[in-house]
């Protein structure tokens, strides 16, 4: 009897927990006969080069590794899908935040001014508060200063350690206000890190998506299905499950959608991160 | 029950609640759950805020959580949808008896490992980690009294800074001195062994029989304050230990082999301990100075309550399990076999014991702490034989087995 190959996964260690995630992911898949693997990779831009030269079938992408995967793939006249993603990866949205004493009320106000940000690639850090912010007519490094907080570059901002350096440095006065995901503001507010009442939102950009299995060019439609199935199949309420989907921070696993890429998509062409065919263009990016 | 600020809920109104000023990231969100958890799967809960930024963060918690989320009036209320599964946390969750120990059904004859170090009576969430306790079986470990005699001895636990005069005088005679350092260092030897084999199985309980876990704790208490009292005795006259034989050593060694706890219970603490009892007692009456005296007594009542304890626990297994009568049996005759080849009670403890029961080394002393000794050896053997017969073992058995007892003592 002849073994069908294996479906490998790609995701990136942007912390230790992965290995026990997937791991546990493996067991899964095992125990529902499919036969999964996977491979760690230490950044997001190695993990999509890795799904154009056939090591893996698919990838646990950022939505940046995402937009980059596509551009890949139609440069090269191939195509990638976004299968499945967490129900936690939709509709998610970014805040801009001075203290609670700043004279700065309204974006215009940071003009001249200094805004922290996460990591160069974070999307919801970086990138997408700064599209906000020059569709209201402020460009980042013209109009005021950025200052990047950039904690393990070529995560894509997965590591939080950016944001909460950033809101401490807000707080010690060090930048006039700073850019954080809504969760993050919530999460901050209750650890203490940022009291309750010590920010003021000045600015919410639009919503939306985060993170998406990615297929690659090359992977065989039936196998990804039958991954997708299962995914989709797993439920909170099974104690089996529970942890594995508790440790990836979601409830439930929906199908993938693209429609909520569009304010990343003009992000990373104004603020020059990658070119229309996936080259990474800042010379500053180390990961 | 529903919050006092909610409207009773109805199919065709949502409840609603209004946390007003009160932010998310100020302790709002407990008042959400809360107003959340009395609904059931998918029902709908209005909410009403006017804190700066709730909206924002109630979307994000409601999308962290699985909630669906819809604003009724864009930034003051929301119409939130508790998740079809946020109950699914307690399906087939494990119920874990009674707390207080008469309920029926309080205990289980086997504690299951995934209950883990939860309350005794709390619902264990499926999927919780599975300890790997080795007494988890009732009859392995439980005694019926177990939780009074916790609360007896807890309300018996005493300071030795301020139970023991230790200011009291000491024996002029460096002999009867001599002899007291000396019973000191083989107390002490025994102590330790009295603390450690218990806290060895300590460790191995299921925490679901609270009472066990917590009286065996209390006795390692005991057992260390003990060792306190001896080592301060001891240094009083400003001297060191003694002497410590491999024969003493040998038999306090195979009570850390038992093969179980039932049976080192056996071992230590129904003939050991029980032994001991009758020791410091005879300490109690014949020691030369009032601080051996006071820690002889202190300590017999302490030791009294730990055979108690191992009494009641041999009863019970003996209860649910006559068969187990033959492997205490045989525990005593292997102990003894495997002792045969050494010594003993080391003749150093034996003549401290003469000195003192006799006031000193002159030949009427030493006739009358060698009778009384004598009479000790007696004492010990009827009480063991007593409390043998008291397990089930016929008369002539419990003879048998209680002259086979270590002639260490412990």
């Amino acid at each position: 009897m002849s073994r069908q190959q294996p479906l490998v996964m790609g995701a990136v260690a942007y912390a230790p927990k992965v290995v026990t995630i997937w791991e546990g992911f493996k067991a899964f898949f095992a125990d529902h006969g499919l036969d999964f693997d996977f491979v760690l990779y230490s950044n997001y831009e190695r993990q999509v080069e890795a799904q154009f030269r056939g090591e893996i079938d698919i990838a646990w992408n950022s939505p940046l590794a995402w937009v980059r995967a596509d551009r890949m793939a139609r440069a090269r006249g191939q195509q990638v899908s976004a299968v499945a993603m967490r129900d936690t990866d939709c509709d998610l949205q970014s805040v801009i935040v001075v203290k609670a004493d700043s004279a700065i009320q309204t974006l215009a106000d940071l003009a001249g001014r200094v805004l922290g940000v996460g990591a160069i690639d974070s999307p919801q850090a970086t990138l997408i508060p700064l599209d906000h912010l020059r569709q209201a007519g402020l460009v980042g490094g013209r109009d005021l200063r950025v200052r990047r907080f950039d904690v393990l570059g070529g995560k894509h901002g997965d590591h939080i350690g950016g944001e909460r350096e950033a809101a401490q440095a807000l707080l010690a006065g060090e930048v006039d206000a700073c850019c954080l995901i809504d969760g993050n503001h919530l999460a901050f507010g209750t650890d203490g890190t940022l009291p309750a009442g010590s920010t003021r939102v000045i600015a919410r950009t639009g919503l939306y998506d985060h993170c998406n299995f990615t297929t690659s060019p090359h992977a065989d439609p039936a196998v990804v299905e039958r991954f997708v199935t299962l995914l989709l199949a797993m439920r909170w309420d099974d104690p089996q499950v529970r942890p594995l989907l508790e440790l990836e921070g979601l409830k439930a696993w929906k199908p993938g959608r693209t429609s909520g890429y569009a304010l990343l998509e003009r992000a990373v062409d104004d603020e020059q991160f990658y070119d229309t065919d996936g080259h990474i263009l800042p010379a500053d990016y180390r990961y | 029950m529903m919050n006092s600020s909610m409207t009773p809920m109805d199919i065709s109104s949502p409840p609603i609640i209004d946390i007003e000023d009160l932010g998310l990231d100020q302790g709002a969100l407990l008042l959400v759950r809360q107003a959340l958890a009395d609904l059931p799967a998918g029902a709908g809960l209005r909410v009403r805020g006017c804190a700066p930024e709730w909206d924002l963060h109630l979307q994000a918690w409601c999308r962290a959580q699985g909630h669906a989320l819809q604003w009724l009036e864009a930034g003051a209320e929301a119409l939130v949808h508790r998740h079809e599964q946020a109950a699914g946390r307690w399906l087939g969750a494990h119920s874990t008896g009674h707390a207080d120990r008469h309920a029926p059904q309080a205990l289980a004859e086997q504690a299951d490992p995934r209950w883990g170090l939860a309350a005794r009576g709390a619902q264990v969430e499926a999927g919780s980690p599975a300890f790997a306790f080795a007494l988890r079986q009732r009859s392995q470990l439980w005694a019926e009294t177990a939780g009074t005699l916790y609360a007896q001895a807890v309300a018996a636990q005493w300071d030795p800074n301020t139970a023991i005069d230790w200011t009291a005088p000491l024996p002029t005679d460096p002999a009867i001195e001599q002899a007291v350092v000396q019973l000191m260092t083989y107390l002490i030897e025994n102590e330790n062994a009295a603390l450690l084999v218990p806290a060895r199985h300590l460790g191995q309980v299921h925490p679901h029989f609270r009472e066990v876990v917590q009286l065996l704790a209390l006795q390692c208490a005991d057992e260390a304050r003990h060792v306190e009292v001896f080592t301060r005795r001891l240094r009083l006259g400003g001297g060191e230990p003694g002497l410590s034989t491999a024969g003493g050593q040998a038999s306090l060694k195979t009570l850390f082999d038992a093969p179980d706890f039932s049976t080192a219970t056996f071992l230590l603490s129904v003939l050991g301990e029980g032994t001991f009892v009758n020791l410091l007692n005879f300490l109690h009456e014949h020691a030369p100075d009032p601080v051996t005296r006071q820690i002889a007594r202190l300590a017999a009542v302490d030791e009294a309550r730990h055979v108690a304890f191992g009494m009641a626990h041999l009863e019970y297994r003996l209860s649910v399990e006559p068969e187990y009568q033959t492997r205490l049996a045989l525990a005593v005759e292997h102990r003894h076999e495997e002792l045969a080849g050494t010594a003993g009670l080391n003749e150093e403890v034996f003549d401290a014991l003469t000195v003192l029961a006799g006031g000193g080394t002159s030949v009427a002393a030493v006739r009358l702490g060698f009778k009384r000794v004598q009479a000790l050896k007696l004492e010990m053997a009827a009480g063991r034989r007593a409390r043998l017969q008291r397990l089930g073992f016929g008369r002539d058995h419990a003879r048998r087995l209680a002259d086979l007892h270590t002639r260490n003592f412990m």
